[in-house]
């Protein structure tokens, strides 16, 4: 059906289907599907009922108390408080969204790829409460690291498989749920867990996403009586950021900043800044930024936070970024471990690690002299999932001091 | 005419199908493929298959996927491949090459570019495995200007206008999938879709070649009888590569001797 019209799969010159020809059938059921499930009020009630009981929304709007502790022109921080949420993060929004979807269309196999687990624990829970069989591919070197969220994705029902092919980490985990779904598309939803993949993915994704920006604007406009400067959100895939921007993108005078893992450096090989450090191709079903070698080799992607470890982005992103929409940049592990326990110390927040990001970017752009009056964070996860790895490096660094 | 056209007629004058083999450029080394290859030319094939090693094979299965490592391994880069098939193609000038790639590996430098090498070693043509015919626009006329001709899968439950693109925008032959799923000779091969090959005739497609899952004689056979004009076998092919990494004149012979059993068994009935 979109043979006729390509330009919908597109953000610009990012996006498109770039599957083997074999999935294309499963991809416009799936758009067909998302579509009408768009305009049947039943499915817009089911899933919003789910959201309210089930997953807590709408999530509260939280004014720093004690930071920015720097900011020369009083610079207020604003948290969308999507740590708050079932499953601990922004992630169930549209997992329950997919999952549904997958129901709708007669799917009651869900397959999905998880990198530290924080994905996988989001489908399993959803394919849980829905009665839906739950595959997660998870990279075996992830798998070894993660013990506690497999043994949380298989308290759930689901089947948690290692891939130990390629790196053995999450793009090798995407690779492997594309290679299951291009057998087993005829009664298999594939999950997928960002705002990047084939059309329709990144547009769906968005759209289960969207109340975040959507609340976080009616609260902002109730609670500071007009909207922020910036808002600002951790970029790995970008669904957080992407549901965050998309109410904001047509009012001009917000810019929209995406913030990147800068890993130990862009300058290094071991980061994950893909729409700073990278070049535009092609990887996992669309045309956007990758990390990648001069001959267009897949690069592994580094950073401190396993969420935003992920060597390409979605594609409405590197679109929003060549308009000038947007712009993205980059926070080393230091910096965030650094935001995330200030957050901790100062505001009684553990944020996720990848939030720590976009934390610490705020806390950065509210000390410059420039510094806007109203920032407004997406605190899109919370950081228990990330205890006894940070504790593991402060105890590092401090043994490191000692020495 | 082109070389694949020369070809499916000498073979219809031999009332045969075409054998096909895949191996991966550069697996496990330069020297190594080159001498891999030599091997599969004189055990009968027709034509070759050569993938390009890419670190993010998502239509293959795990045979192949290893050689890719493998190459990758051994430092084997985008020239290496070329300059392996430029060799090739020097010592057998009427030989079908076409290359099978991931779309990254085509736009990393430029598409135009990498249609132009293709051209100078000596590719007839290019099957880009996550690129289908509605992503196709973009590569279709670099590849045509630079006379190589682009090459689309035919899945086995597509429907009559799918297929019917498909045949429209594929040049050379058609690509056809015994099945769903990725590459590799594990899993049984399933009756050939004779409905898509009837689809794909009436709507005057070049010529379709039958792969994924062809591991044996009696696979090869029958793709010929469900009417397909030959057979591509890859993840059989390379399995032997693997198994035999350590004693490479073994190596050598049970790929010839693998080619040849296949080849024998492409005789139309």
């Amino acid at each position: 059906m979109s043979d006729n019209n390509p330009n919908r799969a597109y953000f610009g010159d990012f996006g498109g289907q770039f599957v083997p020809e074999i999935l294309l059938p499963a991809l416009d059921q799936l758009e067909q599907a998302f579509l009408d499930a768009q305009q049947d009020p039943e499915f817009q009630r089911e899933f919003t009922d789910l959201l309210k009981h089930y997953l807590g929304r709408p999530t509260p709007l939280s004014l720093c108390q004690n930071l920015p502790l720097v900011s020369p022109n009083g610079t207020k921080i604003y948290f969308k408080r999507e740590d708050l949420l079932h499953g601990g993060a922004h992630k169930t929004n549209q997992v329950l969204g997919q999952a549904l979807l997958a129901k709708r269309m007669g799917k009651h196999r869900i397959i999905a790829e998880t990198g530290a687990g924080q994905h996988g624990t989001a489908t399993a829970l959803a394919c849980a409460l829905l009665g839906l069989d739950c595959t997660i591919y998870m990279g075996a070197k992830d798998v070894e690291r993660q013990q506690p969220n497999v043994f949380r994705m298989q308290l759930m029902g689901a089947k948690v498989v290692p891939v130990d092919s390629g790196s053995g980490t999450l793009k090798d985990a995407v690779n492997e749920a594309m290679r299951d779904w291009t057998a087993s598309y005829a009664t298999t939803h594939y999950l997928l867990g960002t705002a990047a993949g084939p059309h329709p993915f990144p547009t769906i994704v968005r759209e289960f996403h969207r109340m975040i920006g959507a609340e976080a604007k009616a609260q902002i406009i109730e609670r500071a009586g007009r909207l922020p400067d910036e808002v600002i959100a951790c970029v790995g895939g970008g669904s957080n950021a992407i549901g965050m921007f998309a109410e904001f993108i047509d009012e001009p005078g917000v810019e929209l900043v995406g913030v990147e893992p800068a890993g130990k450096g862009v300058e290094t090989h071991h980061h994950g800044a893909t729409l700073t450090a990278g070049k535009p191709g092609i990887l996992h079903g669309c045309r956007s930024f990758i990390m990648q070698t001069d001959e267009g080799q897949i690069e592994e992607s580094y950073s401190v936070s396993a969420g935003l470890d992920y060597p390409g982005v979605g594609p409405q992103h590197a679109h929003l970024k060549s308009i000038g929409r947007a712009r993205y940049e980059s926070v080393t592990d230091d910096e965030a471990l650094a935001a995330f326990k200030l957050v901790a110390e100062k505001e009684g927040i553990i944020p996720a690690l990848e939030s720590a990001h976009a934390v610490a970017y705020a806390l950065r752009r509210a000390a410059e002299p420039d510094a806007p009056e109203i920032l407004l964070v997406n605190m899109s996860g919370r950081g228990d999932k990330d205890i006894d790895h940070v504790r593991k490096i402060f105890a590092l660094q401090a043994a490191g001091e000692q020495s | 005419m082109s070389r694949y056209q020369a070809m499916f007629d000498r073979l219809e004058q031999q009332q045969q199908g075409a054998l096909v083999p895949f191996v991966t450029l550069g697996d496990p080394d330069v020297a190594t493929s080159l001498s891999i290859i030599r091997s599969l030319i004189a055990g009968g094939a027709d034509a070759l298959e050569l993938g390009l090693p890419f670190s993010d094979p998502v239509a293959d299965g795990p045979t192949i996927q290893k050689a890719a490592i493998r190459a990758l391994a051994a430092g084997v880069s985008q020239a290496d491949c070329f300059s392996i098939i430029a060799t090739i193609r020097a010592e057998y000038p009427d030989l079908p090459i076409g290359l099978l790639v991931y779309a990254n590996l085509v736009v990393s430098n430029g598409a135009e570019a990498f249609y132009q090498r293709c051209q100078q070693a000596g590719v007839d043509s290019v099957l880009i495995a996550d690129v289908p015919v509605r992503e196709g626009e973009r590569f279709n006329a670099l590849a045509r200007a630079n006379g190589i001709a682009p090459i689309y899968i035919a899945p086995p439950d597509a429907s009559a206008e799918r297929l019917g693109q498909v045949a429209a925008h594929s040049e050379g032959y058609v690509y056809l999938l015994s099945r769903a799923g990725v590459t590799g000779a594990d899993t049984t091969l399933q009756a050939p879709a004779e409905r898509v090959i009837r689809a794909l005739k009436a709507a005057n497609s070049a010529p379709p070649l039958l792969g994924f899952g062809i591991s044996n004689p009696e696979h090869v056979q029958a793709a010929i009888a469900a009417g397909a004009a030959g057979a591509i076998s890859g993840s059989a092919v390379v399995k032997i590569i693997e198994q035999q990494l350590h004693d490479l004149p073994a190596m050598y012979a049970a790929l010839e001797q693998f080619v040849a059993t296949l080849k024998a068994a492409t005789n139309k009935p």
